[in-house]
């Protein structure tokens, strides 16, 4: 956000940071430095409430910060109207695999036959793949990070903040209480455990639709910018093109066309 | 009926028959040559046919209510004949189309068949077959058909084979009364000497929130309160204006949350279902303190009960529908007129105070077409938030009092937070917090004391105290009690939380207070008697709004129930 501004020089006070309820939620209130403005809402709602402030002032630069449960499982029928209006903002997505803040519930992202508190038993539900999904709803930005690799995380970022419509950058952020996978993701040699994060090749053609859904089914957490359309127009430019096709639509004329 | 100076034609049939139109039309035909005029309709929740059913009063004064007995019924198939011939009045009429059979024992109406489609096909416009309807009830109304004709030439200005069909459906419905006597005479109109609007409910609430300062709409289509989202839709577009269709309800108050946060007047409507999916959203909405408006057009409930059916059944949910301490102001529209003005006041009462603003409205205004008193535009008065203009570093909720709001873009950044909350908008669960926090919410409310109240005959110990669109009906029911020299006091309000304080006041010293409305609970009833005020609801719960002389007759039950001493109940060993 930082970057942010200082490329479009624009002030802090034009950032909304708009919260889900959960672990990552709370980035709203751990910000350093100059704050932006900060909207911290309930629980699966952080994209709706996007809408209402990025439409209500198309100027601001809107970022949404949750987690897996807030976002794919409870604020999930929000993802769809967001990619089809292509609304102007940048989700950040902190994928831990579990449900923090309740004390390790499963989340949709759990594994399978993963036991948690709320799966004695195994989970029974098969994962959601959220950048396969992203994909098919038609989110016209997509990029695959990891809590590890803050650097390129930044740079995802600040180019969803960048990219003219619906951006989400998921990142690979693990729970180091409830779902410590680490080393799963990183890989350990000495004990032989193969990573499941792997970069995603220089090149690969982020335009290229065929190729990104191909890339995120084939397996493991591939890490890098899976999918970017930046022809589609998005919301906030579709309603600034109305203007001009608007008749007299001030009150006084439309209360006189109800005379009598 | 001799002396009678009104009249009201209801019209029955299958939905697309014209049906929907032409209570409408007859309205607005009156309404333009100077009566007074109100409709009603009733139609099923589909895309085309069904039973349906409009009316149109109209008088030689100002009408309150759809009116209670039938003087003219227009019955377009069978079944319509058969739902509806009961609610004639004696020396009513009855037009049929040729294919429906009359009761041939009702000796009390007359019964007139008239081919409407046949005559309507002789002029060239199938679609004309209202116009014999209205030619025809010109005969028996005593009306000049030359106010229909003159009325068609109006508005279909331009068209010459359309009105040139459409006034000779008017001639060939005329003949086929001619030989028939007029039922009443509404003698010359009277016209107002104001100038007036003819509009419905849901289109004045539209206007009165856009004359207040209104930019921004978001709603969810959802029946009675879909006319708002249209209206928005065409109306509120241009520079720094937004309307827009949500994907539900539950999006379409996050969002409004979210523009309220950004500086914009912004507002819902939506009815009881989508009402009820709002309620987390409005209890976020007072907890960050953020200025919206949300319009609840009632209907038949619970779940999707009765969709195009009338009922004031959610005001609890209303002055609740959130789940903690919260108590959302309510503004309850009683009239065509008065839906105008709830949306400029809920819009500005949202500003003052900042939170959310209900307005309760109902089936029966939002259908409701009428002639009312244009409203004067230099007299609506819209207010905008306090805007914080000063340095960073401010503390937003510091205090008992509504501060000035800080707005993206500007300074004073803060959080706004739907968990409890220190100055600044950061968490917080400290109780001596939670309980500072609570008052400044609550003492909010103080700043919307100014409401006004009607009041009459307000020595009387028992009064009459109607809310929303009960008040027609009601204020009828209380002017054939004064004529029968009942002494009834009458109280009336759109502010129904917070209450005008002297309002309470004067109905705690009553003996007696009558509400009537339409619900089971006796909702406001109950409320009134939370605030110790002896209140006792009449109820109904039928779909349909009160009959002005049936709510009369059970005011005088609820007040000979009260005098007499109840009998002792014997008690058996």
């Amino acid at each position: 956000m930082r970057d942010y501004m200082v490329q479009y020089e624009t002030p802090m006070a034009n950032n909304v940071v708009v919260a889900g309820i959960g672990c990552s939620g709370n980035l709203v209130h751990l910000l350093e430095g100059e704050q932006p403005f900060g909207f911290h809402g309930i629980h699966g709602r952080a994209l709706p409430i996007a809408l209402g402030v990025k439409m209500g002032n198309p100027d601001l630069n809107v970022v949404v910060v949750a987690g897996d449960g807030d976002f794919l499982s409870i604020g999930m029928e929000h993802i769809a109207p967001q990619a089809a209006r292509n609304l102007n903002i940048t989700a950040v997505i902190m994928d831990n695999g579990v449900y923090g803040l309740t004390k390790g519930q499963a989340s949709p992202t759990t594994a399978a036959e993963h036991v948690t508190s709320s799966t004695p038993f195994g989970k029974m539900e098969a994962p959601v793949n959220p950048l396969d999904l992203y994909l098919t709803l038609g989110v016209s930005y997509v990029a695959s990070g990891y809590s590890s690799k803050p650097r390129e995380l930044a740079k995802y970022i600040l180019d969803g903040m960048d990219h003219p419509g619906f951006s989400i950058v998921h990142v690979a952020s693990p729970c180091t209480t409830y779902n410590d996978n680490y080393e799963q993701l990183k890989g350990n040699v000495s004990k032989g455990i193969e990573p499941t994060a792997w970069a995603i090749p220089e090149d690969h053609d982020p335009s290229d639709i065929t190729r990104a859904r191909a890339l995120v089914q084939d397996g493991g957490v591939p890490l890098g910018i899976v999918y970017q359309n930046k022809e589609r127009p998005s919301l906030d430019s579709r309603i600034a093109g109305l203007a001009g096709r608007e008749k007299n639509t001030d009150v006084a004329s439309l209360l006189n066309s109800f005379d009598l | 009926m001799a002396g009678q100076r009104e009249f009201v034609v209801r019209f029955a049939g299958e939905g697309g028959q014209g049906v929907v139109t032409a209570a409408e039309f007859v309205a607005r035909a009156a309404t333009t040559v100077g009566y007074h005029a109100l409709t009603f309709a009733t139609f099923p929740s589909q895309i085309l046919g069904g039973p349906t059913w409009t009316q149109a009063r109209v008088s030689r004064e100002p009408v309150k209510s759809p009116g209670d007995a039938v003087d003219i019924l227009v019955a377009f198939n069978d079944y319509a004949y058969a739902e509806h011939q009961g609610d004639v009045r004696d020396g009513g009429v009855i037009l049929l189309d040729p294919s429906v059979s009359p009761d041939a024992s009702d000796k009390g109406r007359r019964t007139i068949a008239i081919p409407f489609d046949e005559l309507a096909k002789q002029t060239g416009e199938s679609r004309a077959a209202n116009m014999v309807v209205m030619g025809a009830l010109s005969k028996l109304i005593n009306m000049p058909v030359g106010y229909f004709k003159e009325f068609v030439s109006t508005r279909f200005a331009g068209r010459d084979a359309v009105i040139e069909a459409n006034h000779k459906a008017l001639d060939l419905g005329l003949a086929q009364v001619a030989g028939e006597s007029a039922i009443m005479d509404l003698g010359e109109p009277n016209r107002p000497d104001y100038p007036q609007s003819f509009i419905k409910g849901n289109d004045a609430l539209s206007l009165g929130a856009l004359a207040a300062g209104l930019n921004f709409y978001i709603g969810y289509p959802i029946s009675p309160a879909t006319p708002v989202l249209l209206y928005m839709e065409r109306n509120l577009v241009g520079e720094g204006k937004f309307a827009y269709q949500a994907s539900s309800e539950i999006e379409a108050i996050a969002a409004l949350l979210g523009a309220g946060f950004a500086g914009r007047k912004a507002m819902t409507a939506t009815s009881g279902p989508g009402f009820t999916l709002m309620g987390e959203g409005i209890g976020l909405g007072w907890m960050t303190e953020i200025p919206c408006v949300i319009i609840d057009v009632q209907r038949g409930g619970p779940a999707t009960g009765l969709p195009t059916k009338t009922e004031q059944s959610d005001l609890l949910t209303a002055l609740s529908p959130a789940h903690g301490d919260s108590s959302v102001p309510v503004i309850a529209a009683g009239t065509v007129e008065e839906c105008f003005y709830a949306g400029v006041w809920a819009i500005n009462w949202a500003e003052r105070y900042q939170g959310p603003v209900i307005i309760l409205s109902e089936h029966s205004l939002a259908e409701r077409a009428q002639n009312i008193r244009k409203p004067d535009l230099a007299q609506v008065k819209g207010e905008s938030r306090s805007v914080y203009t000063g340095s960073n570093g401010y503390l937003r909720y510091e205090g008992l009092e509504a501060s000035p709001m800080p707005i993206p873009g500007g300074p004073g950044a803060y959080i706004a937070n739907g968990s409890e909350h220190d100055g600044y908008g950061d968490t917080t669960h400290l109780g001596s917090r939670h309980i500072q926090m609570t008052h400044r919410r609550f003492s909010k409310l103080e700043l919307l004391h100014d409401g006004p109240y009607e009041s009459r005959n307000t020595d009387a110990s028992v009064a009459l105290v109607p809310w929303g669109g009960s008040k027609g009906s009601a204020e009828e029911a209380y002017d054939l009690l004064v004529a029968d020299g009942i002494d009834v006091a009458w109280y009336y309000t759109m502010f129904l939380n917070p209450l005008p304080p002297a309002l309470l006041k004067e109905l705690r010293s009553k003996d007696l207070v009558l509400v009537p409305e339409l619900n089971y609970l006796g909702q406001f009833a109950s409320v009134l008697r939370s605030k110790s005020v002896k209140a006792e609801a009449i109820t109904q719960y039928t779909g349909l709004p009160f009959k002005a002389h049936e709510l009369a007759e059970r005011v005088k039950e609820q007040l000979a129930a009260r005098t007499t001493p109840k009998a002792k109940k014997v008690v058996q060993a």
